[in-house]
């Protein structure tokens, strides 16, 4: 349950601003696809303490166990983003996203 | 009178514990995306991480807290530790564009983060809480209620889940790999599709005329 003294919408509030500063780092740091990365992994963490704080706020447990699928997915996109950034840096010796455009795109 | 003390100061210590953790973790999230160094971007996502763990903790989500401290900062942290050490970038000359994307980044970010305030507020149904729970009565620990649903009702959400995994780790192995031409490598193939006959021949061998190797051109 949500712990007397506070209630859903400051967890809600929480999240939100973390989402935002997460979205922030994707602008700001456009060129830099480590801290994209990072960046995304924090509005997933947003994500989760949403999910969470709903589970507590509605006494059901799916919203947890559904953190839990999300924290799969978190963990391979972080390994497989890391391991294209790697060989993304063997090919063209930097990690700028603006050097991807072998396809023309 | 005790027993309202008592509720004052539980109410206290739990609102104190809320704002110091997430304080923390807003400025340590602010200080991944503005770090110089991306060493102390990862390091700042660490205590990030923490600090949604002990959010967590407050909302009586102990296995997931764990969970996400093991997870996260166990694995997902000590990988990109891992990369951000092992290339070798002028991450200097990365930030370049920085300051000219600062107030696009800010406007976006500040519309988003209003439109999300206004949603949260004007929600009326977020008090009101008329859902049918699944059952989690208080003498079952939160572990032990996850995983009586989890392997129950989410069963095969939870194999592709593994799937979900395994693919990953494959994906990872497959595209990290790289064949050396200079360095010598075991081949399987031709390990296992040698036979007797490759390898082993009868010579006849007289005394002091030594012996035609076959194979041995010289």
């Amino acid at each position: 349950m949500i712990p007397i003294g506070l209630s859903v919408e400051n967890f809600l509030i929480v999240a939100a601003a973390l989402f935002t500063i997460g979205v922030l780092g994707v602008f700001i740091n456009r060129k830099n696809i480590i801290v994209i990365l990072m960046a995304i992994e924090m509005m997933l963490l947003a994500v989760n303490i949403n999910f969470v704080a709903f589970s507590a706020q509605l006494h059901d447990l799916t919203g947890q166990v559904f953190v839990m699928f999300t924290l799969t997915v978190a963990a391979a996109e972080a390994a497989i983003g890391l391991a294209i950034l790697v060989i993304y840096f063997r090919r063209l010796g930097n990690i700028e996203a603006a050097s991807a455009n072998q396809m023309k795109g | 009178m005790a027993q309202w003390q008592s509720d004052k100061g539980k109410r206290m210590i739990t609102q104190i514990a809320f704002y110091l953790f997430s304080t923390v973790l807003l400025l340590s999230a602010a200080g991944v995306v503005f770090a110089r160094n991306p060493v102390h971007s990862v390091l700042l996502l660490i205590l990030c991480f923490f600090n949604a763990a002990g959010l967590m903790l407050l909302l009586g989500a102990e296995f997931l807290a764990m969970i996400m401290v093991i997870v996260y900062v166990g694995a997902v942290a000590v990988l990109f530790l891992f990369v951000v050490m092992m290339l070798d970038v002028n991450f200097e000359q990365l930030r370049a564009g920085f300051i000219k994307m600062l107030p696009v980044g800010l406007a976006v970010g500040g519309v988003l983060f209003a439109q999300l305030v206004f949603v949260i507020n004007a929600w009326p149904h977020l008090l009101a809480s008329p859902h049918v729970p699944i059952p989690n009565p208080a003498n079952v620990t939160n572990t032990a209620a996850l995983g009586q649903i989890l392997y129950t009702d989410y069963f095969y959400v939870f194999q592709m889940s593994g799937l979900v995994l395994l693919v990953a780790m494959i994906g990872a192995i497959v595209l990290t790999q790289r064949h050396r031409s200079d360095t010598r490598r075991q081949s399987v193939a031709a390990q296992t599709q040698r036979t007797v006959d490759d390898t082993i021949y009868m010579v006849h061998a007289t005394v002091g005329a030594g012996v035609e190797i076959p194979g041995d051109s010289k």
